[in-house]
C-alpha cells in the first residue's frame, strides 16, 4: 500500500512537471499514432497476400500488436526512465541521495521517473487489444483471460528484472547505456510472433533478450494456443529472474562507493 | 580543391579514430540495421511458404534476395543527419562550422563516407552469411550491375542532400522529432522496406514513384535483382538525376535562408 502511495507521489511530480509542456502531449500522441499506423499498415499489406501468418490469424496478430504497444508503453513509462536515471546517478554519484532515503533503494530507483505521455502508448495498446478481443469474440473464455493476465504480469516482471540486471552492471562498467539501446532495437522484433523466426533467432529472443515472454506469450494465451509448459515456464522464469536481479542489485550496491564516501 | 581533399582526408582520420573509440555504438547500430530487414525477410518468407512458395512474383528465395540487397543499399545511402542537426543548432555547435571557410555539408559527407568505408565490409560479410542461410537468389545481367553503380551513387547523393535539407527544419522548431518520424515512416513504406513496392496497393506505388523515396532504395535493389528492362533502368536513372537537381536547388535555397536566420549566444 505504501509502495503504491510512493508511486502515486512520483507520478504526481511528473504530471506537475509535464503540464508545463502541454504541446508534448500532442506530439507524443501524433508519434504514437504514426507508430501504430505503421504496424497496422504492415499487417494490412501482409494479410492482403495471406490468410494466416505461420498459423496466426489476423485478429490474433492484431492482439499481439496490442500487447506490443501495451508492454512497450510500460517500459517507456517507468522502467526505462528509471533505469536510465540509475545509470546516470551511478556515474555522477547522486545515487548517494537515493541511498540515504528510508525506503528500499531498489524500489525508489525503479519508480523514480515517470514519463507520463507514454500512457498514450498504453491506452492505444488497450484499444487495439480490445478491438482484437471483440473480433476474436467467444473464442476467448475466462480461462484464456486468466492465462493472459498471468503471462502478461510474468512478462512484465521478466522485462523489469532484465532491465534492472543490465542497469546494475553500471556499478562495474560506467557506460552501459549502449546495452539499453540494443534492447530497444531488439524489442522491435516483438511486433511479430517469435514462432515465425528461425531457431537461433527465436532462442535469442526468448532467452538472451526475453522479448518473447512479454509479447508473443501473452498473445498466445489470448489465441488459446498456450501450452502448460510455456505458462509454467513463464511464471517460473519471472520468479527466478526477479530473485536474481534482487540479489545482483544487492551485490552491485556493495560495490558502489559513491562520491563522498 | 586541394583544401577540400585535405578536409576529407582529415575528417576520415577523425571519424576512424572516433569509431574505434566507440565500438559499442557500432555494434548497436549494426544490430538495428540488420535486424529490421531480417524481420521482414522472415515474415515474407513465411507468407510465401504458406502460399505455395511464391507471392506476387517473388519466390521465397526472391524475398531473401530482395531484403538482403535492401539492407546493403540502405546501409550505403542512409544518413543520421536529421537526428543530429537539432542538437547542433540548440547547443550552438553550428557556430564553429560556420566559421570554417568551407560549407558544413562537406564535413558531413566526409564523415558519412568514411564511417561507411569501415562498416561496409562488415555488412557485406553479414549479407553474404544471410544470403547463404536463406538461400537468396540474386542473378543480375552484367549491364544491370554496370547501371547499379551509378544508381547507387545517385541514390546516396540525393538522400544525403534531401535529408540534410530537411534537417534544416530544426532552425525553425526545436521539436523535429515528430517531423523526422513522419519522414521515417514514409521512407519505410514508400522505399520498399516493409514489402517490395510491387506488392503494395496501386495508389501507394504511384505515390512512391512520384516522390523521391522509390528511387532512393527500391530502384537500385530491383535493378540488381534483374527485374527491370534496360528502358526502365534508364528511366530510373533519369528520375534520380531529376531528383538530384531538385534536391540541390532546395538545399541551396534553404541553406541561404537559414544562415540569415541563425543567431547563437555569443555570436
Amino acid at each position: 500500500m505504501k509502495y503504491l502511495r510512493l508511486l502515486g507521489a512520483f507520478f504526481r511530480v511528473s504530471v506537475i512537471g509535464e503540464t508545463a509542456y502541454r504541446v508534448n502531449f500532442f506530439i507524443q500522441l501524433f508519434q504514437s499514432l504514426l507508430n501504430l499506423g505503421m504496424s497496422l499498415g504492415g499487417l494490412a499489406v501482409i494479410f492482403s497476400y495471406a490468410d494466416t501468418l505461420g498459423g496466426w490469424r489476423p485478429d490474433e496478430v492484431l492482439a499481439l500488436v496490442g500487447v506490443y504497444f501495451l508492454v512497450g508503453g510500460m517500459i517507456g513509462l517507468v522502467i526505462q526512465p528509471g533505469m536510465e536515471q540509475l545509470i546516470e546517478s551511478v556515474r555522477t554519484g547522486t545515487l548517494d541521495f537515493t541511498l540515504t532515503k528510508p525506503e528500499d533503494a531498489q524500489l525508489i530507483v525503479s519508480i523514480q521517473r515517470v514519463e507520463i505521455w507514454k500512457l498514450i502508448d498504453i491506452m492505444l495498446g488497450f484499444a487495439v487489444l480490445a478491438t482484437a478481443l471483440i473480433r476474436l469474440g467467444e473464442k476467448v473464455g475466462g480461462w484464456q483471460a486468466g492465462e493472459f493476465i498471468a503471462t502478461l504480469l510474468a512478462g512484465g516482471v521478466i522485462i523489469y528484472s532484465f532491465w534492472l540486471i543490465l542497469a546494475t552492471l553500471s556499478f562495474w562498467f560506467v557506460r552501459v547505456e549502449n546495452i539499453l539501446v540494443i534492447f530497444q532495437s531488439v524489442y522491435e522484433a516483438g511486433r511479430w510472433p517469435v514462432s515465425l523466426y528461425p531457431g537461433w533467432l527465436r532462442y535469442g529472443l526468448t532467452f538472451i533478450v526475453p522479448v518473447a515472454f512479454a509479447t508473443t506469450v501473452p498473445a498466445e494465451a489470448l489465441a488459446g494456443r498456450l501450452n502448460w509448459e510455456t505458462l509454467l515456464g513463464s511464471v517460473l522464469l519471472a520468479a527466478a529472474l526477479f530473485t536474481i536481479s534482487r540479489v545482483f542489485w544487492r551485490v552491485g550496491l556493495r560495490h558502489y562507493s559513491g562520491t563522498s564516501a | 580543391m586541394k583544401a577540400l581533399v585535405e578536409l576529407y582526408a582529415q575528417q576520415f582520420k577523425t571519424t576512424l579514430a572516433m569509431m574505434f573509440q566507440y565500438r559499442a555504438s557500432l555494434l548497436i547500430w549494426m544490430i538495428g540495421q540488420v535486424l529490421e530487414p531480417l524481420v521482414y525477410l522472415i515474415v515474407w518468407s513465411v507468407v510465401s511458404e504458406g502460399s505455395g512458395g511464391s507471392v506476387g512474383g517473388y519466390t521465397t528465395s526472391g524475398f531473401a534476395g530482395y531484403f538482403i540487397l535492401l539492407m546493403l543499399v540502405n546501409q550505403v545511402t542512409y544518413t543520421w543527419i536529421m537526428y543530429e542537426f537539432e542538437h547542433r543548432i540548440r547547443e550552438g555547435i553550428l557556430s564553429f562550422a560556420l566559421l570554417k571557410p568551407v560549407h558544413p555539408i562537406h564535413s558531413d559527407i566526409a564523415d558519412n563516407v568514411s564511417s561507411k568505408l569501415i562498416t561496409l565490409p562488415i555488412m557485406i560479410v553479414i549479407a553474404a552469411a544471410l544470403a547463404a542461410l536463406f538461400q537468396a537468389s540474386i542473378s543480375p545481367a552484367p549491364w544491370a550491375v554496370a547501371v547499379f553503380i551509378p544508381a547507387l551513387l545517385l541514390a546516396f547523393l540525393v538522400r544525403l542532400l534531401l535529408e540534410w535539407t530537411l534537417a534544416q527544419a530544426a532552425f525553425w522548431t526545436t521539436r523535429v522529432g515528430a517531423m523526422n518520424q513522419v519522414y521515417f515512416v514514409m521512407m519505410l513504406f514508400l522505399s520498399g522496406q516493409i514489402a517490395p513496392l510491387t506488392l503494395l496497393p496501386h495508389p501507394l506505388q504511384v505515390v512512391a514513384t512520384l516522390l523521391p523515396f522509390r528511387w532512393l532504395i527500391n530502384f537500385p535493389v530491383e535493378l540488381l535483382l534483374g527485374q527491370l528492362t534496360l528502358a526502365e533502368a534508364l528511366i530510373g536513372l533519369g528520375a534520380q538525376v531529376g531528383w538530384l537537381i531538385v534536391s540541390f536547388i532546395l538545399f541551396r535555397t534553404i541553406w541561404r535562408a537559414v544562415v540569415r536566420l541563425y543567431s547563437a549566444v555569443g555570436a
